[in-house]
């Protein structure tokens, strides 16, 4: 656990060995697709973790620009007959350019405050999401068109399995990449104290406005490409209720620890799932579990498991 | 067009009314203890649902208000007991997943005692419209106005008046300070809690005859409130009343003249654009940040 958290490549190894042999446990393609899902929720929980976590700026409204991404490819391939991957990068630019527009005024705003906005940016995409029915199919949402790059599409859990897992190394390296870098302990300082950061020298600004870009643009290529597998996209995967979640995963797991967010948003994929067994009681039980993670691991599952493990690392 | 104008702004006046309860809940909670309490339209929304199913069965009104309020009065101090006090010193993103997780907690319970579907409520006198100036009122939006107007001016004497009021406005400035002074501080937010809870409640109450009670019907009341009380700087309670009425005549206004199906976008709107020119609400203090 500790070389997990520590290890920069021993973690990203394990990571990548964990997907590798996961398949080999799962008996059906319904284990398959919650897995694929979970992967799909941790690439959005480890660029939002860099927000939370690392620049500690909180975000509400993250699910819309997952949103965005999933509709941009759903309407640009559907519509208009793009290629998805020219859709997918037109989404993540798009998505890139309105949070670089909507960052600098907003991260300028302290904690609640920003929370408010970016709470309000999301509730406004998911709005019109939900109301432009002639380009987004309104409340039931549309149909997305499958995946196909250079002739070959991406079909079956099995192949999605894999570009997601891909995916989801691919963005937890660059992350870590980022932690360790000039600009990752520069995005420590300013969590840890802005002014203090301010004083010696630190751009703030713009490192959150990078850092909040950067995580928008994780949340919609996650987007375009669950659109793709999915089929089907509606705006409940842009409205209020997914931003919570994904910020739940990432708090729940742990912040400020790259990891922590991939384990809470599998944890957290699989809860509900496992809580229909509760039926009628779903919802208190995971009431009930949101608030108890908090109350008594207010720093996240990871690290509060890792501060039981005997102090190895001092020796 | 006078009388278009007229009626939409008496409908914003009553939902702007019932944001500015919401929002002055946020505001004392947040005064008390620092935390945006989420759960803030869970309130409204037993009020809304303990009065409708009450009188149902044949509880007298006022006395349905009153358990409803009562009821939520409870709840709000046991969140506060057993969730937010406990985890004091977590992170606001911490405390916000907290204040969500009770929401969900209270929409399951209320789901499971009240079920899924809308419920309704008399009018509390008759349902005859009022005519003014070619304009049209419900009688029950009468109630809800005066209701809330009577509400907020008793939170003002409570505040400016009552030693407890004042115990609450210390530890809003100073927690530390207010402690040594021999204020029981987690009382006093036990207090907020249990003060934010029955304005919600009777909120929702008086105005479950308009938009009928179903579980989820906190959801965008207390994300309204929480934009009112944004709108007017968080932690003053003046600011959130003004905020809740801006949100509402707003609303109606763009409801009317613009697009109903963005009705629920406008005040996310009014906020990031205010925001974007005044970081700490329109009323709220332009303090600077301690080291």
């Amino acid at each position: 656990m500790n070389a997990l958290l520590h290890g920069r490549l021993t973690g990203l190894l394990a990571l990548a060995a964990a997907i590798a042999i996961l398949p080999a446990f799962l008996p059906n393609n319904f284990y398959l697709d919650i897995a694929i899902l979970a992967g799909f929720n941790a690439v959005v929980c480890v660029g939002l973790n860099l927000l939370i976590g690392y620049a500690g700026q909180i975000s509400l409204g993250h699910a819309g620009f997952f949103g965005i991404g999933a509709y941009a490819s759903g309407v640009l391939v559907g519509t208009y007959g793009w290629p998805p991957i020219v859709a997918l990068l037109a989404g993540a630019a798009f998505v890139g350019l309105l949070a670089f527009l909507v960052a600098k005024p907003i991260l300028r705003l302290k904690g609640h405050y920003l929370a408010m906005a970016t709470l309000g940016i999301g509730i406004i995409v998911s709005i019109v999401l939900r109301t432009e029915s002639g380009l987004t199919g309104g409340p039931d949402g549309m149909m997305v068109e499958p995946f196909k790059i250079f002739g070959v599409e991406l079909y079956g859990e099995k192949v999605w399995y894999w570009v997601v897992g891909v995916l989801l190394v691919g963005v937890v390296w660059l992350s870590l990449n980022l932690i360790d870098s000039p600009m990752g302990r520069a995005l420590r300082a300013v969590h840890g104290s802005e002014v203090a950061a301010e004083v010696v020298g630190v751009d703030t600004a713009r490192f959150k406005v990078l850092v909040f870009v950067l995580s928008a643009v994780f949340a919609s290529v996650a987007g375009s490409l669950f659109a793709h597998y999915a089929g089907l996209i509606t705006p409940a995967k842009a409205d209020f209720f997914k931003s919570i979640e994904l910020v739940t995963m990432v708090v729940f797991g742990g912040m400020a620890s790259t990891f922590g967010a991939v384990v809470g948003a599998v944890v957290l994929t699989l809860l509900p799932q496992a809580l229909t067994i509760f039926q009628d009681y779903q919802q208190i039980v995971l009431g009930g579990i949101l608030m108890a993670t908090m109350v008594f691991m207010p720093k996240g599952l990871l690290p509060t498991l890792a501060a039981l493990l005997p102090a190895r690392r001092r020796a | 067009m006078f009388a278009e104008l007229l009626q939409y702004l008496l409908s914003g006046l009553t939902i702007g009314a019932i944001y500015a309860l919401a929002g002055l809940g946020f505001s004392i909670i947040y005064n008390a203890s620092h935390v945006i309490n989420f759960a803030q339209g869970e309130f409204i929304m037993i009020g809304g649902m303990a009065s409708a199913t009450l009188t149902a069965s044949g509880v007298p009104l006022p006395l349905a208000i009153m358990i409803g309020c009562g009821g939520a009065m409870l709840v709000g101090v046991l969140v506060a007991k057993f969730a937010v006090e406990r985890a004091r010193n977590a992170s606001t993103v911490t405390l916000i997943i907290i204040t969500i997780g009770a929401s969900i907690f209270l929409r399951g319970v209320a789901e499971l005692v009240w079920g899924k579907d809308f419920k309704r409520l008399d009018a509390f006198s008759g349902e005859t419209p009022i005519q003014i100036m070619g304009a049209s009122m419900q009688p029950q939006s009468l109630w809800v106005v005066g209701t809330a107007g009577v509400l907020i001016v008793a939170i003002g004497l409570f505040f400016a008046r009552t030693l407890t009021g004042k115990a609450i406005l210390a530890t809003s400035h100073n927690r530390l300070a207010a402690q040594l002074v021999g204020i029981d501080v987690k009382r006093v937010v036990l207090a907020s809690f249990a003060l934010s809870a029955a304005l919600g409640a009777v909120g929702g109450a008086v105005v479950a005859p308009i938009t009928f009670s179903y579980t989820e019907m906190g959801i965008m009341l207390g994300l309204k409130g929480f934009t009112a009380a944004v709108l007017g700087g968080l932690g003053h309670g003046p600011g959130a009343v003004a905020g809740g009425l801006i949100v509402g005549i707003a609303e109606a206004l763009g409801a009317g003249y613009i697009s109903s199906a963005y009705k629920d976008a406008v005040a996310f709107v009014i906020i990031l654009a205010v925001l974007l020119f005044m970081p700490n609400g329109l009323f709220g203090k332009r303090g600077t940040e301690r080291v």
